[in-house]
């Protein structure tokens, strides 16, 4: 077990090296968590373990050299196998990038008032699960990374272990991870298959037969899926990311669901064998229902970070519909438009884990100078805090696919991918794939309204409580962090074709083939799906062409007409009133939306209590929404598993004489089988 | 060279032309609407007359608006402008058409709408918050269908590029479609609830709680009030551009044509433009404004349509060229 040789893979060295800067830092956080200044020295140890890791992943995937060995650690005489390959490096770069830039966030953290010791250990700790998932090479290493994932990210979510939500939101992701991590586990069961071999290598060579692999692909889809948040295993996700500190939001949110995304499509796109049309069902049926319904949660809630969690629900549900797109593709032997569906999967990946990271940072940054994160308590921050309200802005019309923003590339192919559904064989697919684009499209148009929703709400009009109206701005560290990804987010958004190109070998290797005419446009960087007389998008362009427009009017007006400007009280049709009550609030702005949308969905129902001539109470509106999918898929088996224990919980005060008869009666029954069986 | 520099030229001519033309339009469909009144009703420049008197005034702005509140009617003319410098109007295969597609054209008119319902909220007065809301209440139900419209006119000529699509249009053999009837069907009823026109909204309204686009720009005044206004002008003339670039392109110049064949072409583009905008005049005076939630049935049709058309291009092997 001796002899590695490191210099062979300096990629994956330099990964390992980061992972182990990683774990000193947690290391050393957890000895010395009663000191602040030795706490102080963490977030800066990851910002430079993070940027290591990051340039190693983009070598890797730069260079796409697909290296791997054995270290002995882990299992006796089995050793733990790691392998980096371009979809690892891929991955990687959303995760360190992430990693990055929360703990740039990290370092600006009020250490008098944020609570730390509880929170600096677990998050290198957290940062190093998530490589190891990444590099594992066999089921071992995957499963045991996961879980150690799972538990440190649950510690961050109940670092605020007072707050009665916090513990719930704990109890709850505890439960879908414990179960999600038990389901996987029976698809790598099915993927090792009778000889048990569970290396990555050895199952690839051997993908198990059709009605295995069709256990294993159920096992994955509810395993990753629930950790990824699809709809109905969501559940968990609303409750859990906003609990946690922001930057480990943002974390959660941003970046571990697209660890979840890698395991599905290191699974079903690489160890599961040739695909066959039918596996692509489950992924647009649930990654359509779940892109609407995630927005449609987030565009009735009123608290900032659940909304943001509900709209990662959404995104997941986009990345879904991508990955079913290219593999029916993929199944149908039509490689190029399989390219293109993955190259939105897989851009969406990226592009979510830097708006989601943004806002997330930017809810934090607003949670902290206010205390607040529900919308009743918010409004006019665009005033109190301009660096965070104009980067935050960025945000939601990336993540609204607002072109010239990132969000828009990958949604943009995905558009391209629905349009060459025709050319389906089966006519199941043909028939899904509209479908599919309706929900799509109704999606984009919902997330512009929930983001135009959460954006005006919290920073436009008058502040609607004191807090918000004292509100400071954030601190120069975290504003550096949101700047950063703010610019990924422009230049992801401008530099669509050149991310593509980059990404080619991983296409060829999960798709089957290259996008066809990647590189080939008018200009370098011109975004082609299939070729440039079928679908171009200039992002370049078109944005050169807004500033100039844009410019070129102001100019000319300021020219020409008068410069005047006079200040005044709002006008308001002539009744401006003076409480900041009479805005509109949340809750208001979503009234049209949940007449239009949420009657049958939520039986949403209003209630008005009018009062009498004459009665002096105030008038009372209230609103009824129910989660049905919460009262139906979790309520319920909650309160079956509760009634059946206490149930069984008078075997606890027996007499020895039952005790007795119930081990010899299950002796007995024991034995009848065994006879009946053999 | 030359032909590239024909190409801008030809470009040119189309944005300054869309933008020239837009008050126009708007007075063509108001004038209509006056006479079907029995009233005499304002000349058709009076819009230009109301732009540069904006223009001319002082603008007054409320004490609590941001920069965003500023900038955002420059930038949603931007949006508008660039958008409409994407529909081929009197000739196909322009210089700018190929930097983006159909799919950008209408995300490009979704960043001008959030945009626009974002400065309603600037101020946090009670009817700039109804604007905006009922606005992206709209928007839900019609830019699904846009798309979906846009799409399946894609499906049917193998391309998401408008140039290409009229092209295709021009030069296929005028076949009746059930698809493509479907889809106008969509596009009119996405063109009514975007451009605020009855049964939509009113844009004659003022100081009702049926309003949806005045109560989002109520705020605004002067110079920043005619970015809006030149905007709304603007898109006006991109969706009769748009439908009559779809479903009726004859007289469009093509690709290969060379500025000779512009002239006709703009001038077949003009009378088209203004046969539509009295269409719409006659249209509005003809049917009675809906209540507002009322709007996402009527909506709803239009996505309903737009997705059988979709479905029906998808079941039909249209497949891609």
């Amino acid at each position: 077990m001796t002899g590695v040789d490191f210099s062979a893979a300096p990629q994956l060295a330099g990964l390992l090296a980061a992972i182990l800067l990683y774990g000193v830092a947690a290391g050393f956080a957890a000895i010395f968590h009663r000191r602040r200044g030795a706490l102080a020295t963490v977030y800066p140890v990851c910002i430079a373990a993070a940027a290591m890791a990051a340039v190693a992943d983009l070598a890797e995937l730069i260079a796409d050299t697909s290296t791997g060995f054995r270290l002995p650690l882990g299992l006796p005489i089995i050793g733990l196998y790691v392998r980096l390959d371009a979809l690892s490096a891929f991955f990687g770069l959303i995760v360190n990038v992430g990693v990055l830039t929360a703990a740039i966030y990290g370092v600006g953290l009020d250490r008098n008032r944020d609570l730390t010791a509880r929170v600096e250990p677990f998050f290198p700790a957290f940062a190093v699960a998530m490589n190891l998932v990444l590099l594992a090479g066999d089921a071992f290493g995957f499963l045991f990374s996961w879980e150690l994932m799972s538990l440190t990210s649950w510690v961050l979510v109940v670092s605020r272990h007072k707050d009665a939500d916090s513990r719930h939101a704990g109890h709850v992701y505890l439960v879908m991870a414990a179960i999600g991590t038990a389901s996987l586990l029976f698809a790598f069961g099915g993927l090792a298959g009778a000889a048990g071999n569970y290396a990555f290598d050895a199952i690839r060579a051997a993908p198990p037969g059709p009605i295995v692999s069709g256990l294993v692909l159920a096992g994955t889809i509810f395993g990753a899926g629930s950790k990824a948040g699809i709809a109905p295993l969501h559940a968990w996700l609303p409750l859990a990311h906003p609990a946690a500190p922001s930057h480990v939001s943002a974390l959660m949110s941003g970046v571990m669901t697209k660890v979840a995304i890698y395991g599905l499509i290191r699974i079903v796109f690489d160890l599961l064998g040739t695909p066959v049309w039918w596996w692509a069902l489950p992924f647009l049926l649930l990654g359509a229902v779940t892109a609407v319904l995630g927005l449609l949660y987030a565009v009735l809630d009123g608290d900032l970070k659940r909304v943001l969690a509900y709209s990662t629900v959404e995104n997941i549900g986009i990345i879904f519909v991508g990955l079913g797109l290219a593999l029916a593709f993929k199944a149908s032997g039509l490689a190029a438009a399989a390219a293109v569906a993955m190259a939105a999967t897989l851009l969406h990946c990226l592009n979510h884990s830097w708006f989601k990271s943004l806002l997330f940072l930017g809810a934090g940054a607003v949670l902290h100078a206010t205390g607040r994160r529900d919308f009743g308590g918010l409004g006019g921050l665009i005033h109190r805090m301009p660096v965070t309200a104009a980067l935050w802005l960025v945000g939601a019309m990336s993540i609204s696919a607002l072109p010239p923003f990132n969000g828009f590339v990958s949604e943009w192919l995905l558009f391209q991918a629905v349009l060459a559904g025709p050319a389906f064989p089966e006519p199941v697919l043909r028939f899904m794939s509209p479908a599919v684009g309706a929900m799509l499209a109704l999606a984009a148009a919902l997330a512009a309204a929930c983001f135009v929703r959460a954006f005006g709400i919290v920073y436009l009009g008058r502040p609607r409580s004191s807090a918000a109206a004292e509100a400071h701005e954030t601190a120069r560290p975290q504003q550096v962090a949101m700047a950063l990804l703010a610019g990924l987010c422009l230049l992801g958004g401008l530099f669509g074709g050149v991310t593509v190109s980059a990404i080619q070998p991983l296409l060829q290797m999960l798709a089957g083939a290259p996008l066809p005419a990647a590189g080939t446009g008018p200009t370098p960087f011109s975004l082609i799906a299939f070729d440039a007389a079928r679908s171009i998008y200039d992002a370049p362009t078109i944005a050169l062409f807004l500033l100039i427009s844009g410019t070129l009017t102001a100019l000319l007006v300021h020219r020409i007409s008068s410069r005047r400007t006079r200040l005044g009280p709002a006008w308001d049709c002539g009744f401006p009133e003076p409480s900041p009550l009479t805005q509109y609030s949340a809750s208001s702005f979503s009234q049209p939306l949940r007449r239009v949308y949420g009657t049958t969905l939520f039986g949403a129902s209003e209630i008005i209590d009018m009062p009498q001539p004459g009665d002096s109470r105030p008038a009372r509106l209230t609103v009824r929404l129910q989660d049905y999918l919460w009262e139906l898929l979790y309520a319920a088996p909650a309160a079956a598993v509760i009634g059946l224990s206490e149930r069984l919980n008078t075997l606890q005060f027996l007499t020895i004489r039952r005790y007795l008869m119930l081990v010899f009666s299950a002796l007995i029954v024991l034995l009848l089988i065994a006879a009946v069986w053999f | 060279m030359g032909e590239t520099l024909t190409l801008l030229f030809g470009q040119t001519i189309q944005m300054f032309l869309v933008l020239l033309v837009a008050p126009a339009i708007t007075g063509i469909t108001r004038r209509t609407r006056a006479r079907f009144m029995r009233r005499q009703g304002a000349p058709v420049i009076q819009p230009y007359r109301d732009l540069s008197k904006l223009v001319r005034k002082e603008s007054v702005v409320a004490e609590n608006a941001s920069w965003l509140f500023r900038s955002a009617p420059y930038a949603i003319l931007a949006f508008t402008w660039v958008a409409a410098a994407l529909v081929p109007t009197f000739a196909s295969g322009l210089m700018f058409n190929w930097a983006a597609d159909a799919v950008a054209l209408v995300a490009l008119l979704g960043a001008a709408r959030a945009l626009l319902a974002l400065a309603g909220m600037d101020v946090g007065t009670s009817f700039g918050g109804i604007g905006s809301s009922r606005e992206m209440m709209i928007a839900t139900l019609a830019e699904p269908a846009m798309l979906l419209v846009v799409l399946t006119m894609a499906l049917s000529a193998g391309t998401t590029r408008l140039p290409e699509v009229a092209e295709f249009l021009i030069s296929a053999p005028v076949t009746v479609r059930v698809s493509l009837g479907l889809a106008l069907v969509a596009l009119v009823i996405v063109a009514l609830a975007e451009n605020a026109r009855i049964p939509v909204d009113n844009p004659a309204t003022h100081l009702e709680l049926t309003m949806v686009h005045e109560a989002m720009v109520l705020e605004y005044s002067g110079r920043h009030l005619a970015m809006i206004e030149a905007a709304a002008q603007l898109k006006l003339v991109l969706y009769i551009s748009l439908i009559v670039c779809l479903f009726l392109p004859f007289g469009m110049a093509p690709a290969d044509a060379g500025s000779g064949a512009w002239l006709t072409g703009i001038a077949a583009y003009l009378v088209k433009l203004a046969f539509g905008a009295v269409l719409l005049g006659v249209w509005e005076v003809s049917i009675a404004k809906m209540r507002v939630f009322r709007v996402g049935e009527f909506l709803g049709g239009a996505f309903v349509f737009a997705f059988l058309a979709i479905l029906l291009a998808f079941l039909t092997r249209e497949v891609l060229k």
